[in-house]
Formats: C-alpha cells, sequence, structure tokens
C-alpha cells in the first residue's frame, strides 16, 4: 500500500517538474475563465433584460451561472484528459523504465492505481482553479454550495473514469502521441454517444446513449447525486484500472 | 543462488532461449556470452521476473520465478542494457525513489543512498538532473539504483556497453569489488571482459547453451592442442617462404607448419608438434642454424575469444573465424 504513494508522489513530481502541468493549468484557468466572464455577463444581461421587462421571478445562480459552467467543465475535460494520461505508461515503455518497476518488489496494481491517483489529483488540481472563480459568486450573490459540491465531485468521477480509460490505452503502444490520440478519440466519441437518444429511443439507442459519459454527469451538474450515475462512474473506473491490469501483464507474455 | 532448468522462451515466431540448464553459486561472478541475438537478455529478463519462461524453471535463493516472484524480486538487483533511468530526476531523487519501491524506509533508505552513491561513485553528480549525465555515469547510476537494497542476486546486461575504455575500466572494477557480497551475473559480448572479471563462464549461442565452465578451465581446454608461434626474420634479403617452411618441417617432433603471415623481411609461422616444450630448443637452433633472426617465440593464443568462436562457430572456416576474432579483439580495444 506504500507503494501506492510512492509511486503516486513521483507521477505527480514528474507531472509537476516538466511545463506540462503547468502549461495545462494555465489554459484550463484561462479557458474556464473565458466560459465564466461569458456565461456571467449573460446572465447579468438577462437579469438587466427582465428588469427592464418589469419581471418579478427570481433568477437563481445555481441554475444559470453554475450549472452551465461545470457541464463546460466537463466538456473541456475531454481535451485535457488525453493529454494528462497518455505519457503515464507509454513514456515508460519507452525509456525503458518499465523494467525497473516491473522488477522491483511492487505489485502491478500498485503502480497503476498509484500512477491512475496521480493523474486524478492533477485533474483535481485543475478543479480547484476553477472553483476559484465561483468565490466571486459568492462575494456578491448567494448561491447554494451544496449542488456545487455534488457537481464537483460528479466531475471527478467523470474524469476518474476517462483517466481510467486513458491510463489503459497508454500501456498498449510506447508512443505517448499515439496513446494521446486513442484517448482523445475514445472521449470524444463517449461523448457524443449521448446525440442518437435526441432522435432515436430504440433500445441500441438507449444503450449507447446509457454508455456515454456526460449523460451520467448530466444529474450530478443539477446538484443530483444518483447512484445510478455513481455506478456507471465507478463501474467504469473499476473496468479501465482491470484492463490495464491485464494488459501489463500480457505486456510480458508478448514483449 | 541461482538455478536454471530446461527454461525455454518461445516468441510468437521463434524459441529464444531453448532448454537452457545451469546453476551459480554463491557469492560467483559469472559471465553470460553470446553473440547479439543468443538469448542472454532473453535469460535475464525470466531471472528478474520480467518475463515468464514458456517453460522450464528458474529460481533464485530458492524462490521460484513463477510461484513467489515478489520475493524473487525482493533479492534481485537488475541493471538493463539501457540504464532505466527517469531523465528528469536528480540523482539522489531518483535513488530514493527506488530504494522506496525496493522496500526501504526512513533512516536506512538515507543510508543506503549515501551508501551507494559514494560506492559508485556518483556522489559529485547528486544534485544532477539524471538526463544531463554522462553515459559513464549513467551507467554507474545504473548500477548504483541495483544494489541499492543489498539484494544477494545482481543480474547486469552489457554493463559496459558504450562507455569510453577508461569508464569500461572503471565499470569493471566498480563489479569486481561488489563480487565478494553479492552473486553476479553479467552478460556481454565482449570476451577480454569475461577474462578480466569473470570466475565462471556461461555460453549461449541460438538460444542453446553451448558451454558452462570456469575461465580456466576453459583457456586450458584449448591450449591442448600446443602449438607454437614463430616469427623469424632475414639479415640478408627476403626470405622464401616455401624454403624456411621446409627447413622448420624437419625439425624433430614437428608435425605440420602453417605460414600465418609474411611481410618483406618477416614470416610467421604456426608450428605444432608432438610435444609443445621440446620443440622449442630444437626450432631455435634451428632457426639460428638457417642464419634467421628469431624474432618471437611464443604459445599460441589461448583467448577466450578463440574457444568462443571455435565453440560458436562451425569449424569449417577456420581462416574466416581468424579473422574475426582479429576484427574483434581490435573492437575491444586490446
Amino acid at each position: 500500500m506504500r507503494n501506492i504513494g510512492t509511486i503516486c508522489q513521483k507521477e505527480l513530481r514528474s507531472y509537476f517538474v516538466s511545463p506540462i502541468a503547468y502549461l495545462l493549468l494555465a489554459m484550463f484557468a484561462v479557458i474556464f475563465a473565458f466560459f465564466f466572464w461569458n456565461v456571467l455577463g449573460y446572465f447579468v444581461y438577462l437579469g438587466m433584460e427582465s428588469q427592464m421587462r418589469g419581471e418579478m421571478f427570481p433568477m437563481n445562480l445555481n441554475e444559470e451561472v453554475i450549472r452551465p459552467l461545470v457541464s463546460n467543465v466537463s466538456v473541456i475535460s475531454l481535451f485535457f484528459i488525453p493529454i494528462i494520461t497518455m505519457r503515464l505508461f507509454a513514456e515508460e515503455k519507452r525509456n525503458g523504465t518499465i523494467e525497473l518497476l516491473v522488477t522491483s518488489p511492487v505489485h502491478d496494481f500498485e503502480v497503476i492505481f498509484g500512477k491512475w491517483l496521480a493523474s486524478l489529483i492533477l485533474y483535481a488540481s485543475f478543479l480547484f482553479l476553477t472553483a476559484l472563480n465561483f468565490i466571486w459568486l459568492f462575494k456578491y450573490g448567494n448561491p447554494d454550495w451544496k449542488p456545487m459540491a455534488v457537481a464537483y465531485l460528479g466531475l471527478l468521477f467523470q474524469a476518474g473514469a476517462l483517466l481510467a480509460i486513458g491510463t489503459f490505452i497508454s500501456t498498449l503502444t510506447r508512443n505517448q502521441i499515439i496513446a494521446g490520440a486513442a484517448t482523445f478519440g475514445i472521449c470524444l466519441l463517449l461523448w457524443v454517444l449521448e446525440w442518437v437518444a435526441g432522435y432515436e429511443s430504440a433500445t441500441w439507442a438507449q444503450v449507447l446513449a446509457y454508455l456515454s459519459v456526460l449523460t451520467h454527469f448530466d444529474s450530478f451538474s443539477k446538484g443530483l447525486l444518483s447512484s445510478k450515475d455513481v455506478v456507471y462512474y465507478v463501474s467504469a473506473i473499476v473496468l479501465g484500472l482491470f484492463l490495464t491490469a491485464r494488459s501489463m501483464e500480457s505486456l510480458r507474455w508478448r514483449s | 543462488m541461482i538455478a536454471v532448468r530446461n527454461l525455454t522462451k518461445k516468441y510468437a515466431h521463434n524459441v529464444a532461449v531453448d532448454r537452457i540448464s545451469f546453476e551459480v553459486a554463491k557469492g560467483q561472478i559469472v559471465g553470460f556470452l553470446g553473440p547479439n541475438g543468443a538469448g542472454k537478455t532473453t535469460t535475464m529478463r525470466v531471472l528478474t521476473c520480467f518475463l515468464p519462461p514458456t517453460s522450464g524453471s528458474a529460481s533464485v535463493a530458492g524462490f521460484d520465478v513463477l510461484e513467489q516472484p515478489i520475493e524473487v524480486k525482493r533479492r534481485i538487483g537488475y541493471l538493463p542494457e539501457t540504464p532505466p533511468l527517469y531523465l528528469e530526476m536528480r540523482t539522489s531523487e531518483y535513488l530514493t525513489f527506488v530504494g522506496k519501491i525496493k522496500g526501504l524506509r526512513g533512516a536506512e533508505l538515507a543510508k543506503r543512498v549515501n551508501y551507494v552513491l559514494e560506492r559508485c561513485a556518483v556522489a559529485d553528480v547528486k544534485d544532477r538532473v539524471l538526463g544531463k549525465l554522462s553515459k559513464g555515469y549513467r551507467q554507474r547510476v545504473g548500477l548504483a539504483q541495483a544494489i541499492i537494497h543489498n539484494p544477494d542476486v545482481l543480474i547486469l546486461d552489457e554493463p559496459t556497453a558504450g562507455l569510453d575504455p577508461k569508464q569500461i575500466n572503471e565499470t569493471r572494477d566498480l563489479i569486481k569489488s561488489l563480487a565478494g557480497d553479492h552473486t553476479i551475473i553479467l552478460s556481454t559480448h565482449i570476451l577480454p571482459e569475461v577474462e578480466q572479471t569473470c570466475q565462471q563462464v556461461i555460453i549461449i549461442n541460438k538460444g542453446k547453451l553451448v558451454a558452462t565452465d570456469s575461465v580456466n578451465n576453459l583457456q586450458n581446454r584449448a591450449r591442448g592442442a600446443g602449438s607454437v608461434l614463430v616469427e623469424i626474420a632475414s639479415r640478408n634479403g627476403p626470405l622464401d617462404p616455401a624454403a624456411a617452411k621446409n627447413r622448420l618441417e624437419l625439425v624433430l617432433g614437428v608435425t605440420r607448419v602453417l605460414p600465418r603471415t609474411s611481410r618483406a623481411n618477416f614470416l610467421t609461422f604456426e608450428i605444432e608438434g608432438k610435444n609443445d616444450l621440446a620443440i622449442r630448443g630444437d626450432l631455435v637452433r634451428a632457426i639460428v642454424a638457417a642464419g634467421w633472426d628469431l624474432n618471437e617465440l611464443r604459445t599460441a593464443s589461448v583467448s577466450l575469444e578463440e574457444i568462443f568462436l571455435q565453440l560458436t562457430n562451425p569449424p569449417t572456416d577456420n581462416s574466416e573465424s581468424k579473422q574475426n576474432s582479429a576484427t574483434d579483439r581490435a573492437a575491444a580495444g586490446v
């Protein structure tokens, strides 16, 4: 168990010692800040308009600002996650350091879990930056923090699932670019799968929509913690890490 | 300490290692010798639990590589062909990380890191980034990483490949100095390295075990032929090789005279006799009586290289293998 910490620490260090982490953090922060400014501007515009029309029903910060914003984050994440995971195993395979890990007295699952955890922590640090923006909402408004917390939990679940899949793909190649591109493809696919549900209601369409990561984020973004969606994300995480373990094992039988 | 029985490793299209068996006793340095692609790395990877064997068994310190891999890994230090370095880490940080995943903690870890930094002469670069180190330093950091948890067995895959002659000597000395505490297997295709560092040799070729013996025994084995090399020179004008050959063949006890090289005034012959020692005196007298100078008289070379080539090559094309050995020797810087 201590080995998980050791591996995780090592991965985090190598993210933060290279420019990758800072570059991603900066990009994520800028993109999110743009969305934040945009959504807030629209919110203010709507508020002025409804005031001019003399409408009195209250506007809700959670519904009008936070919800679209976290939904945006969940989509932006699809673009960032491949960059986080692509190096996890591909780099070790290329540099030959995988031989060190595999011939050390650590279990495969410790290596895998440690790496996945490090990628999740890096992603969490992105989320932390986005959360900083919301401080302004609390300063000048009165949003409810509980649905927001659930939404962030959902973001972590969603990222955990995609990161697990990315970790798996990274074990399949020694080329980081291939790992990143393939993960990106799968992330996009898992996003657009839900679109079939828009015009088709047959069982197969429902199955496809169910497989889509973003459908399951919907209830989280509303602040609803539904066990159905938690189960989906947890099973995706377990599946991804399980496939990683199998792939790491087969690496030895094949290589 | 290490026992390998009928080890076979098959890949999809070829057999990398074919029913190899050998044993290594505690505290020995064993040279694992073979041409490129002979199966050295594969065998080592099986011993380090990196690859599972297709059939047969391998055990380290009594633990089977398939049954108890974690116990085996605890007792093994492994330096792959390219040192497994995280190039963005600093030396001491890297060694600390490796120490941790090998199971060291706290004061013990700090002590071992300092010890291997000194032992492998990398203390002066302990705060440098690994990616910026020279090849020799990287190799030594690789060795430091292999011995950090004080393993019973050290497995070194071509530890001197790609180093310059000075670094090669330093690395060999370092390996030799480690022998007391560790059982060492090192693979190489450089033969003098084995002669210099190892007590025991395991020669494999095309996945098959060709010979396993002590270095001394192998050398003696080849010395059996008992032939002598002579180089003669003439003071007045060129020598006639045929005449010289005929003259030497007349010496008592000489069974065969093989011309080796001839250059202007020098001729070299390899002379086989019934008894190595007895023909030397008569040879010298005959050469002097003929009015030639005797430049050199020595036992025909018995380097491991020739034994190795004899064992790994079919003996039919003798001349070619002689040539190969000469180029090999040049390549090894001897």
